[in-house]
């Protein structure tokens, strides 16, 4: 019981406090790169770092920070570890860098990250706060990998670049959803994802 | 002294800036070597590309690029070579397609494949979040477009972004950008349905139509000041050797 309790900051925001479907954070960045499976995968884990290691730093700090400019104070953080992570990629994994291109800059936007420094980091030691960014990584990620999942299966016949709806199909009359790869569906396919989620966790439906 | 005072918070937002402004600095300057190689090779890549050669996993971009490049040069829009203090790999060409085609430095790669020599250039434009860039290799003759590397900054995945696809740039093959009378005309980028009924076309992305109209212009107002130089090319096409 000790056990799941210390890793409660991880695994709440996974399912019962995930940052997308419950807190509804960073819906933006989430119709923007689920296009395609790839770029959604490698955004979820650039998110996943920062928010993980800002937290740390944010909650090593916290103490320190003066209150009236505490959101500037998480701003810069966040800010040079996102230049960071944009530079070693330059330099050691151009390939990735080029694929991700503009979006790393927009990390620095996702308010998923602010809101876990100001609502968790703040008040909480550094472990928990590195456990809480991992968690909240990965939930954002997770639902991520779903949207991008139908969007590309639907949208382009393929996952992960690879073509999977076979060729006889299109012979026979079926065609990519021209709407899966625009901005709406993503939206919708999010509002699904809530819709089974709340069904299945009666205590969150309000 | 207070947490809440004015002079701490000034004292302690000034060195944090300083701290991470430092930070960052180091990280840029033990980076950058490598950063710069990665350009380098990249654009390498990208200039292969447009020559239908893709550099297998484990080769260097770089001695392959040396294998196939077998000269690089810049001429002026009277298309005659022009002597510069930088190389043509070295043009910034995000400089020169903003100024008239007539102070412009054009690049011009030369590369040596199994079916004769190619002339590679430099094209740059805007498509619809960013700018849009490639290589178009010509043959020999300087009218048919042999192959075509496009690449983007930051365009819809799954909509502009693919103008990068081979399914998008291989329809450039073979098409001519001089039209019967010897104007230079470019290829059109046009909606299925909608295809001139002359001129050299390829068909455009749908739902990209503003990234395709880039492509478009992109290859008009690049390849343009090249005109002269272009014709040149199918005047002396026998004598391709003499050029390089």
């Amino acid at each position: 019981m000790k056990n799941n309790k210390a890793l409660l900051p991880l695994l709440n925001p996974i399912s019962k406090d995930n940052p997308v479907i419950v807190q509804i954070l960073g819906i933006c960045s989430a119709l923007a790169v689920t296009a395609k499976m790839e770029p959604a995968i490698v955004m979820a884990i650039s998110v996943t770092a920062v928010v993980a290691f800002s937290n740390v730093i944010i909650s090593l700090i916290r103490k320190t920070i003066p209150s009236s400019i505490r959101i500037i104070v998480q701003l810069v953080v966040v800010a040079a570890l996102v230049v960071i992570v944009d530079q070693v990629l330059k330099a050691y994994n151009y390939e990735v860098s080029k694929a991700l291109s503009v979006f790393i800059g927009l990390i620095i936007t996702n308010c998923i990250i602010m809101g876990r420094l100001e609502a968790f980091a703040m008040t909480n030691n550094p472990w928990d706060s590195f456990l809480d960014g991992i968690g909240s990584g990965i939930g954002y990620g997770v639902i991520l990998i779903i949207v991008s999942f139908f969007r590309e299966l639907f949208g382009s016949g393929t996952l992960m670049g690879y073509q999977v709806v076979p060729q006889s199909w299109y012979d026979a009359g079926y065609s990519n959803n021209g709407l899966m790869i625009l901005p709406p569906m993503a939206l919708i396919v999010v509002g699904c994802i809530i819709w089974v989620h709340r069904s299945g966790n009666k205590n969150i439906q309000e | 002294m207070k947490k809440d005072s004015n002079i701490y918070t000034i004292i302690y937002a000034a060195v944090l800036v300083i701290l991470v402004g430092v930070g960052l600095s180091v990280v840029y300057q033990v980076l950058h070597p490598m950063q710069e190689k990665n350009y380098a090779d990249d654009t390498k890549r990208q200039i292969l590309a447009a020559a239908l050669i893709t550099p297998q996993d484990g080769e260097s971009i770089s001695e392959v690029y040396d294998d196939h490049i077998t000269a690089s040069f810049i001429v002026n829009e009277s298309g005659e070579k022009v002597d510069s203090d930088i190389s043509a790999f070295d043009v910034n060409v995000k400089q020169e397609v903003k100024k008239p085609g007539n102070e412009r430095l054009l690049p011009v790669f030369v590369c040596k494949t199994d079916t004769g020599n190619k002339y590679i250039l430099p094209v740059y434009g805007a498509g619809l979040w960013g700018p849009i860039w490639g290589y178009i290799a010509f043959n020999s003759d300087g009218n048919t477009i042999y192959g075509a590397y496009f690449a983007h900054q930051g365009e819809t995945p799954g909509l502009g972004a693919e103008i990068e696809k081979p399914a998008f740039s291989s329809q450039f093959e073979g098409k001519d950008v001089f039209d019967s009378n010897g104007d230079f005309e470019g290829v059109k980028v046009v909606k299925n349905g909608q295809e001139p009924s002359s001129g050299s076309y390829v068909h455009a992305i749908s739902g990209g139509t503003i990234t395709s109209q880039g492509v478009q212009r992109m290859l008009k107002d690049s390849l343009l000041p090249y005109s002269n130089y272009l014709k040149s090319l199918s005047q002396s096409t026998d004598k391709t050797n003499v050029l390089q």
